[in-house]
């Protein structure tokens, strides 16, 4: 039995189709991504497969259980964390876990036990007993993470769990993120637009754009499937150097901000061949990057577009101040 | 029976520690008893009445205070909802009626702890204690306010998206219940087109069973004030529960 089984999934908002019709399967022990940018439907797959948000239409299990016909199924066999912050402020963090664990109606003894291991693997044990208000960023994310363990979930979910927090936290929480899997099987997915993270924890990657799913499979994967290596030249005359680049063995060329990125296999064997070309036609060149695909181009083959470009448009800022003001 | 405690304790543990929330929420009701009490005593007099007017204001602003506290704690749950912590309890696998029950009793417990401050203030201005009956009927009665408006509280935080059209509810719904209800002076004293309006407003026996147990004297018969009021707050709740049910974050 997969752990989620996602057939033809749709949300639609007052006539407008934020999740389209998506279709995924997740065995169990599995660390599966869902890769895209701002406003991709991510967090609202999520909110369907949590039950939080009814599908418009299309299916889903989780665990066996219908997310439709078997909300409580559902419920008890997943956590989440939100991609938002969902902490009392109020209460400290061992009472925000107490609470957690009473929800889940999970008996005394061992509620006070699970608590104290669980902050002990996210290290807050010193600070259990101050109020949430005065926590870091990262330290609210892992609370957030360890209280979603509580219940021993065989479904974890992370909705963008590192977002906004400084790499160093970030490296942290992706060895947890890890071990958890190692240590207790658990299957965990997470949504993310970082390619490095995607990369880094996941064994398979699903990436989303505008809704739909435009591309599947194992990182390594995906990044062999737009095909060998990747050539970036930043040029005065970026026009120019694309319009030389027809040969045959050239599997893609973009342009982009005055660089060519061109995808080739054995990129070092033509290196020399296309700057002589370039400068036989006296065209200058400013730098030159020969390296391995990246998340990011296999993002760029498959929407047209960087995941960066999206970033440009300032949603992402203006979220971070809006959660900042929400603290 | 565990969540609701659980999400009740939460309620208290939140209120108790709000000094800020309890002190401030204190001045308007201790204002009213001593600008109106101390201002009214000596010229007015309530007809049909023993006491002085100060003893006949001093339940109906300990009812004010259950009133206003109940209803703020049922609409902080909109509070809830835009810091998120709302959809922590909604993925829990927990009925919603649960989570309901819960706010709904966590409001009524601070409401009465609020009243009884108010009641201990009121005993240095003049509150005479009639004794153990008296009092355990006046919080009977200061409970089941609690209930009805920490339900109408939750009943229209359901349906708000944020927290400005707070002030409006409080202008058009609270206010208006509150001086219909008789707390500042005797409903008999109403002109007759009026008198309707008093009688449906929900409060009005509230105020007339707490003063019946405080002072002993009411102008609704006690019996009826337990039966209608009673009957109010399990229909509001009725009503919360399922505008709550629908309650989507
Ligand atoms: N409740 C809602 N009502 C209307 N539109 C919504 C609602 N929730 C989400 N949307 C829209 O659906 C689209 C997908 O949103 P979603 O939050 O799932 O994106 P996301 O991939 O999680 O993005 P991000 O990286 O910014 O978190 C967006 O265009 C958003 O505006
Ligand atoms: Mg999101």
């Amino acid at each position: 039995m997969p752990a989620i089984d996602v057939h033809d999934l749709t949300k639609s908002f007052d006539g407008f189709v934020a999740v389209d019709g998506i279709s995924f399967t997740i065995e169990s022990g599995e660390i599966f991504g869902l890769l895209g940018p701002n406003g991709a439907g991510k967090t609202t797959t999520i909110a369907m497969l949590a039950t939080m948000q009814r599908p418009t239409s299309g299916a889903a299990t989780v665990n066996g259980h219908d997310i439709v016909t078997d909300e409580d199924g559902v419920r008890r066999s997943i956590g989440i964390v939100f991609q938002d912050q969902s902490l009392d402020e109020e209460l400290t963090a061992y009472e925000n876990m107490d609470f957690h664990g009473r929800l889940y109606r999970i008996g005394g003894e061992v509620r006070r036990q699970r608590i104290g291991e669980l902050l002990a693997l996210v290290r807050l044990e010193d600070r259990k007993d101050d109020l949430v208000k005065t926590y870091s960023g990262g330290m609210r994310r892992r609370l957030e993470i360890a209280r979603g363990l509580l219940h021993e979930p065989t479904v974890l979910f992370l909705d963008e769990p590192t977002l906004g927090l400084d790499p160093q936290t970030r490296n942290h929480l992706w060895e947890y993120i890890e071990r958890l899997n190692a240590e207790k099987g658990i299957t965990i997915i997470l949504t993310t637009h970082y390619m490095e993270e995607a990369d880094r924890l996941c064994d398979r990657v699903a990436i989303i754009d505008r809704g739909s799913i435009v591309a599947e499979g194992t990182p390594a994967g995906l990044k062999a499937s737009i095909g060998g290596d990747v050539i970036t030249i930043a040029s005065p005359d970026p026009d120019a150097v694309a319009g030389l680049l027809t040969a045959p063995w050239v599997s893609g060329v973009e342009r982009r901000d005055g660089q060519v990125t061109i995808r080739l296999e054995n990129a070092e064997e033509h290196v020399p061949g296309i700057v002589t070309a370039i400068h036989q036609r006296s065209i200058g060149i400013t730098s030159l990057a020969v390296r391995k695909p990246t998340l990011e181009d296999v993002f760029l083959h498959y929407t047209g577009r960087t995941i960066r470009e999206e970033e440009a448009s300032g949603r992402e800022a203006m979220r971070m101040f809006h959660r900042a003001g929400r603290r | 029976m565990d969540i609701v405690y659980a999400i009740w304790l939460r309620s208290i543990k939140r209120y108790l520690r709000s000094k800020s929330r309890i002190v401030g929420s204190l001045g308007m009701p201790l204002f009213f008893m001593l600008v109106l009490g101390f201002g009214l005593n000596s010229i007015v007099r309530v007809p049909g009445m023993e006491g002085d007017y100060i003893s006949f204001l001093i339940p109906g602003v300990v009812a004010m205070s259950v009133l206003f506290t109940s209803v703020f704690s049922g609409i902080q749950i909109i509070w809830d909802k835009q810091f998120g912590f709302l959809k922590e309890t909604l993925v829990a696998p927990v009925s919603r009626l649960e989570i309901m029950l819960g706010q709904t009793l966590g409001g009524a417990t601070t409401a009465v702890i609020q009243g009884l401050i108010l009641m201990v203030f009121a005993l240095f201005i003049g509150l005479e204690p009639t004794g153990v009956t008296g009092f355990v009927i006046a919080v009977l009665f200061m409970a089941l306010i609690g209930v009805f408006f920490t339900a109408f509280g939750i009943a229209i935080a359901s349906r708000m998206e944020d927290m400005h059209g707070f002030q409006l509810i409080m202008n058009f719904v609270i206010f208006p219940i509150f001086g219909l209800s008789g707390a500042l002076f005797p409903i008999d004293s109403l002109p007759a087109w009026l008198r309707p309006l008093t009688l449906a407003d929900p409060l009005t026996y509230g105020v007339e069973g707490i003063r019946y147990g405080l002072t002993g004297a009411a102008q609704v018969s006690p019996v009826i004030c337990l039966a209608v009021l009673a009957g109010c707050a399990v229909l509001m709740t009725a009503v919360g529960a399922y505008l709550f049910r629908k309650i989507s974050v």
